[in-house]
């Protein structure tokens, strides 16, 4: 036993010196987990940032000039001014996403109380701004009108009050959303490339083939290679969620930051697994980036790290318990939002564990049968 | 050589450098033309980049190259004089195509070279007659021989009739049967062309001996030239080996003591260190090792002789344990071999074919690293190290990674490795292959030390005769069987002939038996047609082009075919990818998870939650009971929503008094928060009303009203609004990533060459290998339209043929950004790197996927308005959703016309027509 796990420990320390010594794969760690958070975090934009929209102005009156000149950046773009015919080319070009069209005499009928009628174009099939902007435009626009209508009328008040607070995130900013899921993401893609890559890499130098005619076991070379770049993984993850998450982006951290290295280690069992799979079903490096990719996208979006679960189709959601990124998806939203305990993310930590042994099973199985045939 | 023909090749000094290193140092050479020719020198003297400079495959750096007349720097003369060259690179069947047949090869470059039909039937098939390739026309390439790959690189190389044959280390790993047949062949060629030249780069010192004229090369210089028996005359020697040796550098030659074998001593003949009997592997239906039986007696240097893939390396991978035998058994010092048993593996140093230490540790970390896994006991790791580092000569080189040094230190180290624990046996396979003659002489020193000196077994492979002559006893290997076993000389005798070379050859020919006889010739022989003069004219010009283009298309289709990764990708990966897009980026809120904290406990309260839990954006949860289970759900994420009534709540509504109802919104998300905020104030708002109406106030219709209109989408569903604008994204993406495999791909393998010598220009070879893969996209756009039409119920409103031809177009350019991808980058991997991000993230970024170009700012707004993407997701969406067509496309169609000139034609300026 002893001699195992010095085997596994002393071929773990060759993968970490064979990574130190690759510059390419110490600059893909070092950049996905700094500046590309820090980017996906920023760069994420408000949903409304600069949204384009265009007013026909029919009524050309003082309060139809004071709703134009409610429009303006960062969550709008200055707003264009059409004539009424440019309105459907203009929608069908698609260059504005909204267009307000003020009819004749809009601000004499409000004044007379006849509740006019203002008409607001969007463009649907931007989904994501259709909608808050919408209800932003709306807001403005009765906002300016209610404004304007108030030096010459009172009005009366809504008896009852509702009082909405975000919790955990109470201004709703997005870089905190995106940054954070963006670690997470990355934690899933850097494991499963770094011991893929590990694997192809010592199949193409023929190495594999020397370490099995030395008293070392295919389990030992496996077991190494997951404990190595897991701990690469781990200790990246460590740092950008201190140094960039906290540092840079200065988002605050509810919960236990050991808590979700322990969750983190308990995928990382599983996505490594995964990573040493399908390295073994790849016959090349390519080859292996390309089952990647078909692999980790769905992974990743299906998981709740970018919409939230709920929305996606049932059988979907259900086949996507069996992945391990639904549940440490789960748990981080959970520990890094929410400030979560054990007591409440016990469940998702069953889970990964659960999915991870299958997972080191089949593919300890696979890599077994495969290696001998790799050289 | 001044009264003879004009020279074939001139070089005036030459030089070329790759990086720091100088593989060409000034050459000065005129070639004889009429003659067969040799470079004589071992691996990485500069035989190779000569010869590619020769050809016009490499660029000129320093120097004058003139071929056939014509100074080789001038593209008009290479590309006059490329038809009458053939250049066989180096590396068995490099420049052929695996996963294609015969056939299919030969067809290839038999169009490339612009013959028609008929003709190139003819040549096919007498090419294939006298090379005995004929009735194997159906295999793949890949499941050749050595010695046939290497027949069928001569017949595509002659299959247009050359006057220039260069060959760049024809036999290297082949047989000596298969040898002495390709020479025979090549004299055949030669008697029947008698004008044509042929050049050719050897290892092997036996083979130059039958050569016209010698070129002796070291360390990129020209030793000496001349008729092989002018250069043992010149040094006195009476092997070409040896005189090769002695014309070497002074100080090199100093290094050099020829080797000198005690004999055996005459031990136990039981004791047996290996001993196989009737081992065999299968892999499938093709038979690697056939009943292979010998025995290898304790302190023995054994050697194993044969050809490339006649099965050496698998026997002594199953004698390792890395292979497990398909029938048959071994033993290893009279135990069965067995891969579990750790304490063998322990007596045992291998070392394989490659050089395969891990590059990325130094020289010492590698020593150590083996000593620990062999269980070196900890105290004696450093000792042993140390050991081992002045007996193999590495003190110099302690910390140097492997990577940086030459190839002779590397085999030394490679045996250090695998002696560093005291094996009692050492398996080498192919332990000297491309290493010069002195550091290979050396290492055999290093390896009777080991035999004789410390009674280590030695079982090593070799396809070099004089190597098999230096073993005490050996074995001819051929086509996974074991022809026979004994001292060399032995072997020699017995079959009466003067050397071992000459006794391997009749042991093959016995072993080959009747397969020598041939069919009868069906056409006349090749070289007997009309070459060279073909009629010139344009339309001929433009048809020969348009036949360069589809053999290119027509042989990357097969290819594609027999790839089943890179095929299923192409076919299905969008597909998938649409899926998970479709359903997985929704921005739809449904389903969301509230709870109320109920103070109030009255039937206006439970109004209040019963009016949310109504709606199908919600579902409601049991309710709360205090403040801590509100914190506790909240954090485990089930609730998304919670409203808190407060006490008192319909006495309050009832007097008039203000109230106020608390929501808390999880704010993990922001997007879904925001949604949920909406739907909260939303459903408020309506609930006031009902109730004002159902107490019979007066309704306040509000100053003014506004009418929103949701436009092209009326419900504001995602996938309506998504699936459109995710079509062109993995339109662009996929395709890009595939196309820019297909070109360095050819890099990686070699067969790029064929780019580089033969007529077809860059802008066939890249049109040519573009077009399987534009089908391939515009196959995948059809299906992915139909997959959103029929499964996700997404309507197409506008016009079908707009879409069609925005597709074509993109398809066109999503291939071309590949194409421009491969053209920079030199590995697949890299390659694909460049593909995926140059197309994902401007796509996903500033294309208009998520926000609209015109909400961009700065160069991402300019990059936004020329990337093609944001054209043609303006038109996607258009005849999706918006009920367009060309007419009111036109603007976005402009820049997609414009895209496909400039993209392909810096594809075509990028590419290089020779290496660098």
């Amino acid at each position: 036993m002893k001699r195992h796990l010095l085997n596994i420990y002393r071929l773990g320390v060759k993968e970490l010196w064979s990574l130190a010594r690759d510059p390419m794969m110490v600059f893909l760690i070092g950049w996905t987990f700094t500046v590309a958070i820090y980017v996906a975090a920023t760069t994420v934009p408000e949903t409304l940032h600069r949204a384009p929209v265009a007013i026909v102005d029919e009524d050309q009156s003082a309060l139809s000039a004071r709703i134009v000149s409610a429009f303006y950046p960062p969550r709008f773009n200055p707003p264009a001014l059409l004539a009424l015919p440019e309105v459907d080319p203009a929608m069908d070009e698609g260059r504005y996403t909204f267009i307000l069209d003020i009819p004749p005499n809009f601000q004499r009928d409000v004044l007379a109380g006849r509740a006019p009628r203002i008409q607001l174009n969007v463009d649907a099939t931007r989904m994501s701004q259709a909608f808050t902007g919408s209800a932003s435009i709306q807001q403005i626009v009765m906002g300016e009108v209610n404004e304007f209508a108030q030096r010459y009328r009172e009005n009366s008040v809504l008896p009852v009050d509702l009082a909405l607070r975000a919790r955990f995130n109470p201004a709703l900013e997005q870089s905190w959303f995106g940054g954070l899921m963006e670690v997470v993401n990355n934690i899933t893609l850097l494991s499963m490339i770094l011991t893929g890559a590990a694997l192809i890499r010592e199949r193409e130098h023929g190495t594999v083939e020397h370490l099995l005619v030395m008293p070392v076991t295919p389990t030992e070379i496996m077991f190494a290679k997951v404990w190595a770049c897991a701990l690469v993984v781990i200790l990246a993850a460590t740092v950008s969620l201190n140094l960039v998450i906290r540092g840079a982006l200065g988002v605050p951290i509810e919960g236990s930051l050991l808590l979700f290295l322990a969750g983190t280690t308990l995928h990382l069992f599983a996505t490594t697994s995964m990573g040493i799979f399908l390295a073994t079903l790849a016959r090349s490096m390519p080859q292996f980036s390309l089952l990647l990719m078909l692999i980790v996208m769905p992974l990743q979006i299906l998981s709740g790290s970018m919409t939230p679960r709920e929305s996606m189709p049932e059988g979907v959601q259900a086949l996507m318990t069996l992945a391990p990124t639904t549940h440490f998806t789960e748990l981080s939203q959970a520990i890094l939002y929410r400030g979560a305990g054990l007591d409440t993310v016990w469940s998702p930590f069953v889970y990964l564990f659960l999915i991870g042994c299958v997972l080191f099973t089949v593919s300890l199985f696979r890599f077994r049968r495969a290696i001998t045939r790799m050289t | 050589m001044k009264d003879g023909p004009p020279p074939v090749l001139r070089l005036t000094e030459v030089s070329l450098r790759y990086g720091a290193v100088v593989a060409l140092d000034g050459i000065t050479l005129g070639v004889p033309a009429g003659r067969m020719v040799g470079l004589i020198g071992p691996d990485g003297v500069g035989k190779s980049s000569l010869l590619a400079l020769a050809s016009g495959a490499r660029v000129i750096q320093q120097g004058e190259v003139e071929t056939l007349g014509g100074n080789m720097a001038h593209r008009s003369h290479r590309e006059a004089v490329c038809p009458r060259i053939a250049y066989m690179p180096q590396g068995l069947g490099r420049n052929l195509y695996p996963t294609l047949s015969v056939e299919e090869n030969l067809q290839f470059f038999a169009r490339l070279f612009g013959h028609a039909t008929a003709e190139r039937r003819r040549r096919i098939d007498s090419l294939t007659w006298s090379t005995g390739l004929l009735p194997f026309l159906d295999r793949p390439v890949g499941k050749l021989s050595g010695g046939m790959k290497q027949k069928l690189g001569l017949c595509c190389a002659l299959i247009h009739d050359p006057d220039l044959l260069i060959l760049d280390e024809p036999t290297t790993g082949v047989d000596p049967l298969a040898r002495a047949q390709f020479w025979e062949l090549i004299a055949r060629i030669r008697a029947d062309r008698p004008g044509m030249s042929v050049i050719v780069a050897t290892a092997y010192m036996d083979e130059a001996q039958r050569f016209d004229w010698l070129v002796a090369m070291d360390e990129g210089r020209v030793l000496a030239t001349g008729h092989p028996d002018e250069l043992m005359a010149l040094t006195a020697t009476r092997t070409l080996e040896a005189a090769f040796i002695a014309l070497l550098p002074e100080a090199k030659r100093r290094q050099h003591q020829p080797v000198d074998i005690p004999p055996l001593a005459g031990g136990d003949e039981d004791d047996v260190a290996i001993e196989a009997r009737g081992l065999t592997m299968r892999f499938g239906d093709f038979t690697a090792v056939d009943r292979a039986s010998f025995r290898i007696r304790r302190g023995e240097i054994f050697g194993f002789l044969g050809s490339n893939g006649c099965g050496k390396s698998t026997t002594m991978k199953m004698l390792t344990g890395l292979l497990p035998a398909s029938e048959g058994e071994a033993w290893l010092f009279g135990q069965p071999v067995d891969p579990r048993d750790m304490a063998t593996r322990r007596r045992v140093g291998y070392m394989s074919q490659s050089f395969s230490l891990y590059g990325e540790l130094t020289v010492r970390q590698n020593l150590v690293l083996h000593a620990r896994l062999f269980h070196v006991p900890e105290a004696q790791v450093a000792a042993r190290v140390d050991e081992m580092v002045a007996r193999f000569g590495l003190a110099e080189v302690l910390d140097v990674l492997p990577e940086k040094l030459p190839l002779g230190i590397r085999q030394r180290l490679s045996l250090a490795v695998a002696m560093v624990h005291k094996p009692e046996l050492l398996i080498l396979d192919e332990p000297t292959s491309g290493v010069d003659p002195i550091a290979r002489d050396n290492f055999w020193r290093l390896m009777i030390e080991l035999a004789r000196r410390d009674r280590v077994t030695i079982f090593i492979s070799t396809h070099f005769m004089n190597e098999a002559e230096r073993c005490d006893r050996m074995s001819m290997m051929h086509a996974g069987r074991v022809l026979d076993s004994d001292r060399p000389a032995a072997l020699v005798a017995r079959r009466g002939k003067a050397t071992l070379e000459e006794a391997f050859i009749d042991y093959l020919r016995e072993a080959e038996g009747a397969r020598e006889e041939r069919a009868p010739a069906p056409h006349a022989v090749a070289g007997a047609g009309p070459a060279g003069a073909k009629p010139e004219g344009a339309g001929i010009r433009i048809r020969e082009s348009l036949g360069r283009i589809y053999s290119y298309f027509w042989r990357e289709g097969l290819e594609l075919q027999r790839d089943p990764v890179r095929a299923t990708l192409a076919l299905v990966g969008s597909l998938v990818l649409l899926f998970v897009m479709g359903f997985g980026i929704s921005m739809d809120v449904e389903n969301l998870r509230f709870a109320v904290l109920d103070r109030d406990q009255t039937v206006l309260s439970r109004a209040y939650g019963l009016n949310l839990a109504g709606s199908r954006y919600f579902t409601e949860r049991p309710p709360l009971a205090d403040y801590g289970e509100l914190d506790r759900r909240m954090r485990s994420g089930e609730l998304s929503l919670v409203l808190e009534i407060p006490p008192g709540f319909a006495r309050d509504v009832a007097r008039g008094a203000p109230v106020q109802i608390g929501a808390w919104i999880d704010g993990a998300m922001p997007q879904r928060a925001e949604t949920v905020k909406g739907y909260v104030q939303g459903m408020h708002q309506q609930w006031l009303l009902e109730q004002a109406r159902a107490r019979g106030m007066v309704v306040s219709s509000g100053l003014a009203r506004i009418e929103t209109r949701f436009r092209y989408n009326p419900d504001v569903r995602s996938l309506p609004a998504m699936v459109p604008a995710v079509i062109p994204l993995l339109l662009l993406m996929l395709p890009a990533m595939l196309t820019a495999l297909a070109v360095v791909r050819e890099k990686e393998l070699g067969s790029i060459i064929n780019l580089y010598v033969t007529p077809v220009t860059r802008s066939e070879f890249l049109l040519g290998k573009q077009l399987p893969y534009v089908l391939l996209a515009l196959l995948n756009f059809l299906l992915m339209c139909l997959v959103a039409v029929s499964i996700f119920g997404v309507p197409m409103t506008g016009s079908f043929p707009a879409l069609g031809v925005a597709a074509v177009l993109f398809c066109v350019i999503a291939t071309g950004m590949g194409l421009l991808a491969s053209t920079v980058t030199r590995s697949q991997t890299a390659a694909m790197f460049l593909a995926a991000i140059g197309t994902m993230i401007p796509a996903v970024q500033f294309a208009g996927l998520l926000n609209p170009v015109s909400s961009l700012d700065g160069t991402g707004r300019l990059f936004g308005e020329l990337y093609p993407a944001s054209h043609m997701l303006l038109i996607s969406r258009g005849v999706f959703s918006k009920a367009l067509g060309f007419a009111d496309l036109q603007g976005a169609f402009w820049p997609l016309a414009l895209a496909v000139p400039v993209i392909l034609g810096a594809a075509i300026l990028l590419l290089d027509k020779q290496e660098r």
